[in-house]
């Protein structure tokens, strides 16, 4: 990997709920990470490596679910990415598309437009949206401000936690753990100008290869994002599960324009909420996390 | 494999049949995937279920399980009608121009070869053979028109493969195969280069030497066999699985795939007479000529000192495959007979390491029962198992024991694991590669040679003490380490390399080992491993000066370093590459220059030595001349011994192999028919699990929790069986539960006629580990059925019903 994108990785770019143009705020190279779902063979050493690396583990081991090789129906607070494998068939012929799945790092992050809580999501200049969870107050706005779906609510701590993209490592260097485990090079990771010119590139062969549809998947209603696609189906992204034109507008809405609506609306929520302490006292919070072994 | 995983980056067509690697071999994997990348290389999958290979294949064939020589007979087929095969490559590298001797007759009606024996059972082979000529050397007609040239024969026994036929036997439709043959035998060109990457679903049948054959002869006539890019490549199922071959794992060899000498070999002469071929050809090299050299420094090794001239190199000190007593046959204790010997009370005790027979056998109900008719068993493993808890009530009951009833004493050895050891790893790319240990074994637990050091040198003292019925084998041999205890990797790995004993140097290769007693050397395959110059294995360069993917100084392969087997096929009869841009040697008017060439270094092409010099006819067998393959010199499409229909290539003769191997000695040795099991089932490993092993992991578990049963939609409408409902497998062997995954990627086939179903499920769980355990044991369904030549169980396609629980 570039020296040029590790040391200064985890400058800050935006901050939620404070106003643009933060003091200390610096140009750094963009990252992107890059899926060529063409190559993807579903082995979930991805799936592995990320709970391994971040100290993950699902909070007991599931029942299989019906019909598929997927390891969960969905994200999880503590199951950061997935691979999906959908059946399906086109002109005659059987698909089986393995699709990892993750947060998707918007350039235009609707969970951050969204976010009330001061500091609780940040963009750093690399691109890298990451959720800080001493200062989520678990109102989950961003989970209803994300078009992907993938912010998730742990029922013990009462955050949202989501795929960080390895920030921790990207910023001394490496490159996320997903992207290391991969066996067949499905995921590539570096600046965001190489992995686009790789895709672009890619998307090409495949195109000449027989796959007419095949395209790069960055879409543009988010700004872009800094986890793109190789899809071969290019024209059918919810073939992998992928929104068609993921787009930001609601939160714009009214975190723009009609910010003043979602201030009292925000406000409402809290007198509610005090209200309903009132009529209904504290929460239980739930039994902690108890492995199966 | 005849190649190796970088060298599959070089292919322009991919056949993945008979494996998933996908799935199985996902780190090798990445190398298909360059090939698509870099070269936009096809791949083609054939399975009976669309797996995760399929799901980036090219194009997918689903065919039933066991009809694999059906498919590949049709493209050789194929390839010959429509003269898609390389004719000079053929001509100067096969033996398509031998002569066969007449008599040699195949009866498309019974589906027999000459020779057979309806009473044995059995074949003569003496019609098997080549027409010699005077000086014992074979007939040849390099026109190829002969109507005895092994061309014309093979022509006419696969010209009855059509794509119907295919479509009839396999249940795929013939366009699908038809566009699968065309993409293969696109590579019949000296340009372009295909491969083949086959594992277990080749091996796991009633006929897989034959199987594999088949494939080996369709490489060979579409001329790529040799090439960079091509090859037959067996993807090895362990870390170090090929090791284990190479250092006489399986019973009918010694270390190097020299024969294990027999009870009637009582000199070293008898051994040589029947380990030493006569050439076929003039100038062939017969490479196995130099068995003497390789055996003699072997016992050298063994023995040392009491090896001496005198007392031919301490043969007499040697195993020999006993002969049996009663009948008067070779006793066979290949792995499936180990535990057949057992179960009938002959074998007294079993020491197993990294086995777990009671899980990875097939017929588990006999494995149970064997185990519990020894008087002892040890095991080393890292784990409890079902081996070594198979005196657990819910195991036992299996063979229908109670604990109280069983004597055996059974001892667990804690085994460090690969990470708590150093050494050599061989992988499947021949690649002998070191490592580190990585920490130490945890608590007691020792590594495998401390545990056989300290095994070994306490039986020697107690036949030192004792004595015994023939204690000198142990006595006389050589254990002359630092530590007895527990030798170094360091040392046995340079005693197995070998030394000139005269000087005490090192060997640089097996071409200085003698027969005069003067070298010694473990295993002649890895000579050249460990040298003056220090330990091969280690070396890391990541040169390619080939720029083809070779890295010729990173570890060290066998034999000799050499890259690609038959080298010397990828040239032409003048020695030149068949394809200048994907060269392995050229002949450059003195030698020969790339890869290691596996051929003689300066022998002129114009000598003719032939390219496939292990063989004494130097070039390769589309014809397997005499009983080295018991069903005959060409693979025949036999069904599964269980199957759902009567043979569509012979309806009225022969069905399964004639020759198949099938237990019928323990009450558990039984054969299931379609009346009472109508359905096709198969066994399959998953991405998520190594073998028995990683059900003791936490992430392996939360990635695949339990078991399952794979079924065609269709099917689970017919029975009414929704996905996630408990159902159960049977077959003549006993049952199994798990939930129902009801799938797209197994479709039902009309098979001659008849609408079959195909189910299929994972091997990986059993009783013991984590996650949802409960005795979902797949090979408590699978059959008593060896192939006849490698004695490997017939895992996949074999006959089951399928219930609601």
């Amino acid at each position: 990997m570039s020296p040029s994108i590790s040391a200064p990785a985890l400058q800050v770019k935006a901050v939620s709920a404070s106003p643009r143009g933060a003091a200390g705020i610096k140009q750094v190279p963009e990252v992107t990470k890059l899926i060529d779902v063409s190559v993807c063979i579903g082995c979930k050493a991805c799936e592995v490596a990320c709970q391994e690396w971040n100290d993950l583990g699902v909070d007991k081991i599931r029942t299989l679910p019906p019909g598929t090789y997927q390891t969960l129906p969905d994200l999880e607070y503590n199951f950061w990415q997935l691979i999906k494998f959908n059946e399906t068939e086109r002109d005659g012929r059987l698909l089986w598309t393995l699709t990892k799945y993750q947060c998707m790092h918007c350039e235009d992050p609707g969970c951050l437009r969204a976010c009330p809580a001061p500091g609780a999501i940040v963009q750093y200049s690399n691109g890298i949206v990451d959720f800080v969870q001493e200062n989520c107050i678990g109102c989950q706005f961003c989970v209803t401000g994300c078009p992907f779906d993938v912010p998730k609510i742990s029922p013990s701590t009462g955050k949202v936690y989501k795929c960080t993209l390895c920030s921790d490592r990207v910023g001394a260097g490496l490159e996320p753990a997903c992207a290391k485990a991969c066996p067949t090079n499905a995921i590539s990771f570096g600046t965001r100008e190489k992995m686009l010119a790789q895709a672009t590139s890619r998307a090409e062969q495949l195109k000449a290869d027989g796959n007419a549809a095949a395209t790069v998947y960055n879409p543009e209603g988010v700004g872009g994002t800094h986890v793109v696609y190789v899809l071969p189906h290019g024209d059918e992204p919810d073939l992998y599960g992928l929104p068609k034109n993921p787009r930001v507008t609601f939160v714009r809405l009214w975190k723009g324009p009609m910010k003043w609506l979602g201030n009292l609306v925000f406000a409402g929520g809290i007198v509610g909420v005090l209200l309903h302490y009132l009529g209904y006292g504290p929460r239980d919070v739930e039994e902690p996390r108890q492995d199966v072994h | 494999m005849t190649n190796g995983w970088t060298d599959i980056s070089n292919a322009d067509v991919i056949l993945a049949m008979g494996g998933n690697p996908a799935e199985n071999h996902p780190v090798g994997f990445r190398f298909v995937m360059e090939a698509k990348r870099r070269r936009g290389a096809k791949l083609v999958a054939v399975d009976p279920r669309f797996q995760r290979t399929a799901a980036v294949a090219d194009h997918f064939v689903q065919i039933r399980a066991g009809t694999d020589i059906a498919f590949l007979g049709g493209l050789i087929n194929y390839a010959l009608q429509n003269r898609r095969f390389q004719e000079d490559y053929v001509r100067l590298h096969t033996n398509a121009p031998f002569i066969v001797r007449d008599g040699f007759t195949f009866d498309e009606k019974t589906g027999l070869f000459s020779g057979w024996d309806p009473d044995k059972k059995q074949y003569d082979a003496s019609t098997w053979q080549y027409e010699l000529d005077g000086q014992g050397n074979a007939k040849v007609d390099p026109t190829l028109q002969h109507p005895r040239s092994v061309f014309q024969l093979m022509k006419k026994f696969y010209s009855r493969y059509t794509p119907q036929k295919v479509s009839e036997v396999c249940g795929c439709n013939a366009e699908a195969f038809t566009k699968a043959a065309e993409i293969i035998t696109s590579t019949y060109t000296p340009t372009r280069v295909g491969t083949i990457m086959y594992a277990l679903g080749w091996t796991h049948h009633s006929f897989s030497v034959q199987l594999i054959k088949t494939a080996a002869m369709l490489q060979l006539l579409l001329g790529n066999v040799g090439m960079p890019g091509g090859g037959v490549n067996a993807l090895r199922g362990h870390a170090n699985i090929q090791g284990g071959t190479d250092m006489g794992m399986a019973y009918h060899n010694v270390p190097g795939y020299m024969p294990i000498p027999k009870a009637a070999h009582q000199s070293l002469e008898d051994y040589f007479k029947v380990a030493v071929p006569k050439p076929l050809r003039p100038n062939s090299v017969n490479f196995w000529s130099n068995t003497p050299k390789l055996f003699i420094s072997q016992l050298k090794a063994y023995y040392a000192s009491a090896a001496t001239k005198g007392n031919q190199f301490g043969y007499h000190l040697h195993p020999k495959l006993p002969e049996n007593a009663a009948t008067g046959k070779l006793e066979n204790w290949s792995w499936a007979f180990i535990y057949d010997h057992a179960a009938q009370g002959q074998v007294e005790g079993l020491v197993d390491f990294g086995m777990n027979p009671v899980c990875n056998g097939p017929n588990s109900r006999k494995m149970v029962f064997a185990l519990s008719q020894l008087k002892w068993l040890v095991v080393a493993e890292n784990f409890e198992t079902e081996t070594s808890s198979f005196w657990k009530p819910e195991i036992l009951a299996l063979a229908g024991k109670k604990t109280e009833d069983v004597k055996t004493e059974v001892f667990l050895l804690p085994a460090a694991n690969f990470a708590e050891k150093s050494g050599s790893f061989t992988n499947s790319s021949r690649w002998a590669q070191w490592k580190y240990k990585a920490l130490d074994a945890p608590g007691q637990a020792k590594p495998d040679q401390e545990i056989v050091g300290r095994i070994f040198t306490k039986v020697r003292e107690l036949y030192r003490n004792e004595g015994g019925v023939f204690p000198d084998p142990v006595l006389a041999l050589d254990w002359s380490y630092a530590n007895p205890l527990s030798p170094a990797e360091d040392e046995v790995a340079r005693e197995i390399n070998g030394k000139d004993l005269t000087t005490g140097q090192q060997l640089p290769s097996f071409s200085a080992l003698k027969d005069d007693g003067t070298t010694s050397s473990g295993n002649w395959l890895y000579c050249g491993s460990y040298t003056a110059d220090g330990n091969m294995m280690t070396r890391r360069s990541t040169e390619d000066p080939s720029g083809m993917q070779r890295f010729s100084n990173w570890a060290w392969s066998w034999p000799a370093n050499r890259r690609i087997m038959y080298n010397r096929a990828s040239t032409d009869a003048q020695g030149r590459p068949w394809d200048p841009s994907r060269t392995a040697i050229v002949w450059n008017g003195k030698a020969w220059v790339g890869d290691v060439p596996d051929y003689p270094g300066t022998s002129e092409p114009e000598k003719g030595a032939g390219a496939f010099i292990v063989l004494p006819e130097g070039v390769a067998r589309l014809f397997t001349p005499g009983d080295t393959l018991k069903e005959g010199p060409f693979p025949e499409f036999y069904e599964p011994v269980e199957s759902p229909v009567d043979n569509p290539m012979h309806p009225t003769g022969q069905s399964r192999n004639p020759v198949a191997t099938i237990f019928k000695t323990t009450e558990w040795d039984k054969l299931g028919t379609a009346k009472d099991f109508p359905i096709v089932g198969t066994t399959y490993r998953l991405t998520e699990h190594f073998h028995y092993w990683t059900k003791n992991h936490e992430k392996s578990i939360e990635m695949q929790p339990e078991f399952f049963v794979e079924i065609p939609v269709e099917l689970g409408q017919e029975m009414g069986i929704k996905d996630g409902e408990m159902v159960r497998v049977s077959s003549a062997r006993g049952h199994i539960e798990g939930k129902a995954m009801l799938t797209k990627r197994i479709r039902p086939m009309t098979i001659a006629g008849k609408k079959v179903y195909q189910i299929g499920f994972p091997i990986h769980w059993g009783f013991i580990g984590r996650g949802k355990q409960g005795g979902s044991l797949a090979n408590i369904t699978t059959p008593p059925v060896l192939d006849p030549n490698s004695f490997c169980p017939e895992y996949k396609g074999f006959l089951v019903k399928l219930e609601k629980v």
